[in-house]
C-alpha cells in the first residue's frame, strides 16, 4: 500500500504530515524522500543515514570520427538536446533525459552511450520505521530516476509512505504516479488554494485517488474549503496552525513529540487515507 | 558572406527581436547579392526545454558567417561557435540599420554568451 504526500505549493507541510504519520504507527512502515532536489525528511527522524547505492543514467556520447551530421539524432530527440554542426552531433546532458532515441536512431553507429551517476540512495532504519532517501546530486537536472530508484529501494513493504516533492511537474508525476492514495497537503489561502487546484488536475488525470489535508489551519480564508466543497473532494485531516509546532519544527522535533494529541491527529489521517484505498477497492 | 538576425516580423525595417531561441523568424542577408530571406524558427517558441540549441541548430543550416541577435546563451553559444559563427550580442535597432552598422565594422563579434543558460 502506497500513500503519496505531495501539494501543488512548497513549504505547505508535505514532510511535516509525512515524517508524522510515519512516527505515529507501531507497525512496520517504510518512508521515501522523493523530494530528491532537497530531501530533509531525516532532520526529524531518530536514524542515521548510510549510503546504499548510485542512481546512475544511461547517457549518449558522439564518436565524431563517425558522425555524418545526417541529423537522424536531433530528429529523434523530443527534448532538444542534439544539435548538428558541421564537425558533428552535440550532445548537451543537462537536457538529455536518457530515453536511448538517439542511440537507436543513429545508422552510423557514432553514438554510444555511458553510465553517469547522478544522484545517491541512503537508508536507515529506527525500530518499526525504516527510511530511504533519494538525493539528486547538485547541477543534476534530472529527478525522476533518482525519484524511482528510491522508491524502487521500498517495494515490497506492506505501507510505504512517499514524500513527494512539490509542484505538478514530472518529479511530482514520478512520485505520485503509482500511489494507492494521494495526501494533498495545502494551507488555507489563496496562493494554496491557487496550487491545489493544479495538483488536484494532476492527479484526477493521474487517475489516483486523493483527499486534502489542511496544515495551519486557522489562517487566511475559507477558499479551501468552499473548493472542496463544491468538487465534492474529501479533507481527510487538518493541522491547527500551532506556533508551538512551527518552533519544534525548526530544531528538527516532530509534532509527535509534542503531544498524544498530535500522534492521534497524524495517525488519523494515516487512517482515513488507507480507508480511501480500501473503500476504492470495494467499488 | 552571410548575415543572420533574429526578427519578429518578416520585415527589415522592424525592430530586431532581442531574443535569440524563442525568436520567430531569422532573417538572412546576403552581402554579395544584398538579399534577403526570412527563416522560420516558430517550432522553438513553445519548447519546453532546449530552444536556443535548436534555433542555433536552425541558423547553422543558413549558412550563415556572423548571427547579430540581443542576447545569447551558453549551449547556443557552444553550438554557434563549434560551427565557426560569429556572434554579435547586446543589439537592438530596426534590421536594415543593424546590418548597415555591422557593414560599418560598428559591431564586434562577442567572446561569450552573456546570458546564463536556464533549464526548464
Amino acid at each position: 500500500m502506497k500513500i503519496a504526500v505531495a501539494s501543488g505549493k512548497g513549504g505547505t507541510g508535505k514532510t511535516t504530515v509525512a515524517v508524522n504519520m510515519a512516527l505515529s504507527v507501531d507497525f512496520p512502515v517504510t518512508l521515501v524522500d522523493a523530494d530528491v532536489e532537497e530531501p530533509n525528511g531525516i532532520f526529524f527522524l531518530p536514524l542515521t543515514l548510510e549510503k546504499s547505492g548510485d542512481v546512475s543514467i544511461r547517457e549518449p556520447v558522439v564518436n565524431s570520427s563517425r558522425c555524418t551530421s545526417c541529423g537522424a539524432c536531433a530528429k529523434a530527440c523530443r527534448f532538444n538536446a542534439i544539435a548538428i554542426t558541421p564537425k558533428g552531433a552535440m550532445i548537451f546532458p543537462e537536457l538529455c533525459h536518457a530515453c536511448g532515441g538517439c542511440f537507436m536512431a543513429c545508422r552510423e553507429g557514432a553514438i554510444t552511450e555511458r553510465e553517469r551517476v547522478i544522484g545517491a540512495l541512503s537508508q536507515g532504519k529506527a525500530g518499526n520505521l525504516t527510511f530511504i532517501q533519494g538525493e539528486l546530486n547538485v547541477g543534476e537536472a534530472l529527478a525522476p530516476p533518482v525519484i524511482r530508484e528510491a522508491k524502487k529501494r521500498a517495494e515490497g513493504a506492506s505501507l510505504i509512505i512517499i514524500d513527494s516533492p512539490p509542484g505538478t511537474a514530472c518529479p511530482m508525476v514520478a512520485a505520485v504516479g503509482d500511489a494507492d492514495f494521494v495526501l494533498l497537503v495545502t494551507e488555507p489561502t489563496p496562493f494554496g488554494l491557487n496550487d491545489l487546484k493544479l495538483a488536484v488536475e494532476t492527479v484526477r488525470t493521474l487517475g489516483r485517488p486523493f483527499g486534502v489535508v489542511i496544515n495551519r489551519d486557522g489562517i487566511g480564508d475559507e477558499g479551501v474549503r468552499d473548493y472542496c466543497a463544491r468538487e465534492g473532494i474529501e479533507i481527510v485531516g487538518s493541522v491547527p496552525d500551532d506556533r508551538a509546532v512551527a518552533e519544534h519544527y525548526s530544531r528538527g522535533i516532530p509534532a509527535v513529540d509534542l503531544s498524544p494529541d498530535y500522534k492521534a491527529l497524524f495517525k488519523g489521517i494515516l487512517r482515513k487515507a488507507k480507508e480511501g484505498i480500501s473503500s476504492k477497492e470495494d467499488l | 558572406m552571410k548575415i543572420a538576425l533574429t526578427a519578429s516580423e518578416k520585415n527589415i525595417d522592424t525592430a530586431m527581436d532581442p531574443r535569440f531561441g524563442r525568436a520567430p523568424f531569422f532573417v538572412v542577408y546576403d552581402t554579395e547579392w544584398g538579399s534577403y530571406s526570412f527563416i522560420d524558427n516558430e517550432q522553438n517558441l513553445n519548447a519546453a526545454q532546449g530552444a536556443g540549441v535548436q534555433a542555433a541548430q536552425n541558423v547553422v543550416k543558413t549558412g550563415a558567417d556572423v548571427l547579430i541577435t540581443g542576447s545569447c546563451g551558453p549551449k547556443a553559444f557552444r553550438v554557434l561557435q563549434t560551427s565557426g559563427i560569429d556572434i554579435v550580442v547586446g543589439v537592438s535597432g530596426s534590421i536594415k540599420e543593424v546590418i548597415e552598422r555591422y557593414n560599418k565594422g560598428e559591431l564586434k563579434a562577442a567572446q561569450g554568451p552573456d546570458v546564463e543558460g536556464h533549464w526548464v
